[in-house]
């Protein structure tokens, strides 16, 4: 007996390219990821129980240790987890790729006649869905602890969108690496030793006047601070126009450089 | 040139380059140079309509092992131009024609190699592409699920398929195969259907164990100055090809009595694949001892 479900088509014209093809690859590929990271443990762990972890730590441990000038610690802080979680979530994106890579999953994408380049946009869409997730988790989580917004709901949305679009585009830094390492825990050790010192010698946990004068010109111009700066100017009060520019500039840099090596990776890889 | 509806075989053994030609017909990487084409169109310069008429089905299970095996196939029924409910309903039939239906809805990583095999040509064969690659499709299964894996190979071919399989299991090319390209260190080196490539060697093969092995040696050398060219050591045993059939045995074992050769064990066979790979580079394909590993 032959199987109908078996039997060849006849030969398919070329398919078409159009915007709502890419569209739909993208999402696609994005609805795949997201269920994959809602079905690892490890990808849960990293985008709720660790944040929550740092913002205890800080609040209770920490806090008590470390002035602020104009603010309480909390409000200073949590602009800063937001930033620091989303920078470290990144590391997902390379992760997930170099993943794929190795087992091969990239290969079945690249023989598909879908639109190559659905691929990266499909993860990095999926990774900005997850890092919506983290920021709902850590605004709970800050105003259980007592972080309250002192500009206007507006701002703070503002201040997401700047924080958003910084982890989009780290997200397609993070790609990069991905398609460079050899296999998923390189690109994990690949990742930590280019955001450790971009997080922590930042304003995210402490005023950066605190800091050896050596540090200080890096620590306050590095990107993660100036997303930081902004951020905290959105949620707390204060001039921000100078630095939301600033921040917004960063990520448009960002993304201007990454995205073109990505794609360009990735098409050239063999 | 491959025959339509038919099984092409490229048996070599690892990093012979199978995996490299399948990797270039499929437009997953780029040749260094010349041409190659899929029915009749250039891989490089129409490779979106090669794509949308291929399947391939690595050595790698390359589905997402969180995904169930419905939303593999629909993901993959969707990236090719399917819409969603198209895709879902050619999901759930391939479920059904690969016995997987019965878990169709878990995730991946609860299947065993078998299936997620099965599920890995499934997937190949959701946009019902004229032309299959199978790149070493059964590499690292058990036997059982090599079996199945073949009967549903056979299935496809009988429905019309087209079939291009890389292996280095000889006894998958004999089975599948109806013609064979043997390769070696990225060239052809012999071709022809499985019955010709075994009858350029002759029509059968002896097989003989020493009663002291430690001579073996000594009379491979022997054999090879007095008798025949076609002898060579396998596994502790003397192999020699006999072109004349059965009727040679005689001149054989008269051969080895003069030379005070003792036979412990002697079985005549029908020349497998093995020797023909073995007579062409002078070593074993390597499926014999362990099989499994993985082409580059």
């Amino acid at each position: 007996m032959i199987d109908e479900a078996l039997e060849p088509g006849v030969q398919a014209a070329s398919p078409t390219r159009s915007l709502g093809r890419f569209l739909t690859d993208v999402l696609v590929v994005a609805e795949r990821n997201l269920i994959s990271y809602a079905r690892v443990p490890e990808t849960l762990y990293f985008s709720s129980i660790q944040p929550v972890m740092f913002v205890l730590l800080f609040r209770y441990v920490f806090g008590g240790a470390i002035a602020v000038p104009g603010h309480s610690y909390v409000d200073f802080l949590i602009p800063g987890i937001f930033v620091q979680t989303v920078a470290f979530g990144s590391i997902g994106t390379a992760v997930g790729l170099a993943e794929d890579l190795r087992k091969g999953f990239i290969e079945r994408f690249r023989s598909l006649p879908m639109a190559r380049s659905a691929v990266l946009a499909g993860r990095t869409i999926a990774d900005l869905c997850r890092n919506i997730l983290v920021v709902i988790i850590i605004t709970v989580v800050g105003t259980l602890v007592g972080f309250r917004v002192h500009t206007s709901p507006l701002a703070f949305v503002g201040a997401v969108g700047v924080l958003l679009l910084f982890a989009y585009a780290l997200s397609w830094g993070f790609s990069v690496v991905g398609m460079i390492a050899p296999n998923a825990e390189a690109a994990q050790l690949m990742a930590f030793p280019l955001l450790f010192p971009l997080t922590f010698a930042s304003s995210a946990f402490v005023p950066v006047q605190s800091m050896p004068s050596w540090l200080r010109g890096f620590a306050s111009n590095q990107p993660i601070s100036v997303i930081v700066d902004a951020v905290r100017a959105l949620s707390l009060g204060g001039p921000t126009s100078g630095v939301v520019l600033r921040a917004v500039l960063w990520s448009l840099a960002i993304l201007a450089i990454v995205v073109p090596l990505s794609v360009r990776r990735f098409r050239r890889m063999v | 040139m491959v025959e339509a509806g038919t099984v092409f075989g490229l048996l070599g053994p690892n990093g012979a380059g199978k995996t490299t030609a399948v990797r270039i017909l499929t437009t997953v990487t780029q040749p260094d140079q010349g041409r190659a084409r899929v029915l009749g169109r250039d891989v490089q310069r129409d490779a979106r309509w090669v794509r949308a008429n291929i399947g391939l089905a690595g050595q790698f299970a390359a589905v997402d092992e969180n995904l169930t095996g419905l939303e593999n196939l629909r993901m993959i029924g969707q990236l090719t131009q399917l819409s969603r409910a198209e895709a879902t309903s050619r999901a759930s039939q391939l479920l059904v024609a690969f016995e997987l239906d019965h878990v169709g809805k878990r995730p991946l990583k609860t299947y065993s190699g078998g299936m997620r095999r099965r599920l890995d040509l499934a997937a190949a064969l959701v946009h019902r592409p004229p032309v299959l690659f199978l790149d070493e499709p059964t590499t690292g299964l058990d036997p059982y699920s090599r079996q199945e894996l073949w009967k549903m190979v056979e299935d496809l071919v009988r429905s019309g398929t087209t079939v291009l399989l890389t292996t280095q299991y000889l006894e998958e090319a004999d089975r599948l195969a109806s013609r064979i390209a043997v390769v070696d260190k990225g060239r052809v080196i012999a071709s022809g259907t499985p019955k010709e490539l075994k009858a350029s060697l002759g029509s059968s093969v002896a097989e003989i164990e020493l009663l002291d092995p430690t001579e073996m040696a000594k009379v491979v050398s022997l054999v090879e100055a007095g008798l025949t060219s076609r002898a060579m050591e396998v596994d502790g045993k003397l192999e020699i090809s006999l072109e004349g059939g059965p009727r040679e045995l005689k001149e054989l074992l008269v051969f080895l009595d003069d030379n005070n050769v003792v036979v412990r064990h002697l079985t005549l066979r029908d020349p497998s694949l093995d020797d023909v790979f073995l007579s062409l580079t002078g070593r074993s394909s390597g499926s014999r001892s362990s099989g499994g590993g993985q082409d580059d």
